[in-house]
């Protein structure tokens, strides 16, 4: 049987990875809308791994609604990406600077 | 399980404005397009006026739990809940003929609200994690779709990624910090993590990561210094309704949310996440006050003093006492009022064509519109707390609990910063009363003076006006807050 800390390991592994993505990326949104996604699949995994080792299901059913959020956040996203390239014609993270923050 | 044991009362003002919000969209596809606002905008106001009086109505009767114990209802409960409703009905009143004269004033605009009211009252009735991260995110969903919606605008579409972006990755975080916890207590109920408390020191390092992760998550979503980038960004760049209603209702639920997940269910660990709070505190109220001088935008001054107001709310998180957390929610909804009055205001000056957010559009305003004027006048001195306002006593309570539990150096740091925070909300003061308007100054052209509809004008002098009237009953208010806030389920 597989032990409780190597799938701790691979969910720690992807939060890093999206949050490393979200911050170091300079390039292009649609890599953020990805990285989120993973945020989300690293947390599941976590709350699947931890729900399975403690015998209890309550974890399993909080990763449905994830799933669920996770969707809806997708198509918002996707909607206000597609918002934003409608009117400056660019998807670029560094072209976000009308407001200066 | 019977249906009878589901206890759906406690859910009902939920229930009334989820119905409501369909029949609005449903309603939008049969009748003809002229028509459309008008039919949705009084059925949207009915039902959260109903939903404020249903929630008010749960006040004296005790906590309750219902649907497997997944939703509470209290006194707090019943108060925020009441709160959110009725402040969003005032969001409603002022924002019409400003989102009318941009195209904003569609069914979609009245739906969006009703569900993030909806999303705000499951985060004030949560008893369970899976309630909390649901209602957060539905409130979120829908505040990101609010500013997206202005789809010609450049500024609302960078403005919407933004948040999009940041509160996408704020909720991660803090989901990720759920799972952690979930996994060291076994449990994802409120009420369970708060007895789980004594088999985990508060110095366990498993469980300092997932306090850590949880709080800054929650410090994201409220907008405090180390995390506050978003929150001058999105006040610019949204339209001034959206911005009055993501500015004002949710610090309400803000407020639930800290309340459920760090005061009850971790409350027991309160040694692990009080000196975080405490930093973020005085950061955000030095930072959120020094910036906002520089700034020329009246939106992205007032989206740096939410930062500081966001930082004396958490000084009444400080120590973990009972008497704090009331000191915060008695600054919580004076705060709500004020900002409902201070963005109502800014959409009542602003004409179709003409914004009117920057600081010297505010010039000789004394001189067209001296009432208008007046109620600014009101507002900026409840927000900087001069004494005859509902605003001082706010920033007085939390500032005493601070200091009673023990964060004296806080208090110093806190009354120091507001002294700073005051010449930019005088400032104001001296624009509108002491200088004379610029010469292409739009707001004094009496020609295309527009006063705005009598009822919106009656609402809002009632609403600024209540600052100043409030305080000879400020202590009862005060003691009747504290009074629904009781234990708030503590063990």
């Amino acid at each position: 049987m597989i032990p409780l800390s190597y799938y701790l390991v691979v969910g720690a592994l992807l939060f890093a990875i999206s949050v490393v993505g979200i911050f170091i990326n300079r390039k292009n949104l649609v890599i953020i809308l990805m990285a989120i996604e993973l945020l989300l699949l690293a947390a599941n995994m976590n709350f699947v791994a931890f729900s399975h080792y403690l015998g209890d299901l309550s974890g399993q059913v909080f990763v449905f609604f994830i799933l669920t959020v996770a969707a809806a956040e997708a198509a918002v996203g996707l909607a206000i990406l597609i918002v934003l390239f409608r009117t400056r014609r660019s998807i670029n993270v560094q072209d976000l600077d009308s407001l200066q923050g | 399980m019977t249906l009878a044991s589901l206890n759906l009362w406690v859910i009902a003002p939920e229930i009334l404005l989820s119905v409501v919000a369909c029949l609005v969209l449903l309603i939008d596809l049969f009748v003809p397009a002229d028509a459309r606002p008008g039919v949705g905008y009084p059925l949207a106001l009915l039902a959260l006026l109903g939903a404020g009086l249903v929630s008010l109505m749960g006040l004296d009767s005790g906590s309750m739990t219902a649907l497997n114990e997944l939703v509470i209802s209290d006194g707090v409960g019943a108060v925020l809940k009441a709160g959110t409703a009725i402040g969003a009905a005032g969001v409603l009143i002022y924002s019409r003929d400003y989102a009318r004269a941009r195209g904003l004033w569609r069914a979609e605009y009245l739906v969006l609200i009703l569900f993030a009211v909806v999303g705000m009252m499951t985060m004030i009735g949560a008893n369970h994690l899976l309630t909390l991260y649901v209602g957060l995110e539905l409130l979120a969903l829908c505040l990101y779709s609010m500013i997206g919606m202005q789809r010609d605008s450049v500024r609302a579409a960078e403005a919407a990624m933004k948040y999009f972006v940041l509160g996408a990755l704020a909720s991660g975080i803090l989901l990720y910090g759920m799972s952690l916890l979930y996994g060291l207590t076994g449990s994802l109920s409120l009420a369970e993590l708060a007895s789980a408390s004594g088999e985990l020191a508060p110095t366990n390092l498993p469980l300092l990561t997932a306090v850590v992760l949880i709080v800054a998550g929650l410090l994201f979503k409220l907008g405090v210094v180390p995390f506050h980038m978003w929150v001058p960004d999105v006040y610019d760049g949204s339209a001034t309704s959206t911005t009055l209603f993501l500015s004002s209702v949710p610090k309400l639920a803000a407020f639930a949310i800290m309340l459920r997940l760090l005061a009850y269910g971790l409350g027991e660990w309160a040694s692990a996440w009080q000196d975080m709070l405490a930093i973020a505190a005085v950061l955000s109220i030095s930072v959120g006050n020094i910036v906002a001088i520089a700034q020329t935008s009246i939106k992205r001054m007032l989206g740096y003093s939410t930062i500081s107001h966001m930082g004396f709310l958490l000084l009444g998180f400080l120590g973990g006492t009972t008497h704090g957390y009331s000191a915060s929610l008695s600054y919580v909804v004076i705060y709500t009022v004020i900002t409902l009055g201070a963005f109502g205001i800014i959409l009542l000056l602003s004409k179709p064509q003409f914004e009117s957010d920057t600081l010297n559009d505010l010039k000789g305003l004394n001189h067209s519109r001296p009432g208008l004027a007046f109620l600014m006048l009101i507002v900026m001195f409840s927000l900087a707390g001069v004494p005859p306002t509902a605003g001082f006593f706010a920033k007085l309570l939390v500032l005493q609990a601070a200091l009673e539990n023990g964060f004296l150096w806080s208090v110093i740091v806190a009354v120091v910063m507001a002294v700073v925070g005051a010449f930019y909300y005088l400032r104001v003061v001296k624009l509108m009363y002491f200088d004379l308007p610029d010469k292409d100054d739009k707001v004094l052209s009496t020609a295309e003076l527009d006063r705005g509809s009598t009822a919106v004008r009656w609402v809002l002098t009632a609403n600024v006006l209540s600052l100043v009237l409030v305080v000879p009953w400020i202590g009862n208010l005060v003691d009747w807050l504290t009074r629904s806030l009781g234990d708030f389920g503590r063990l």
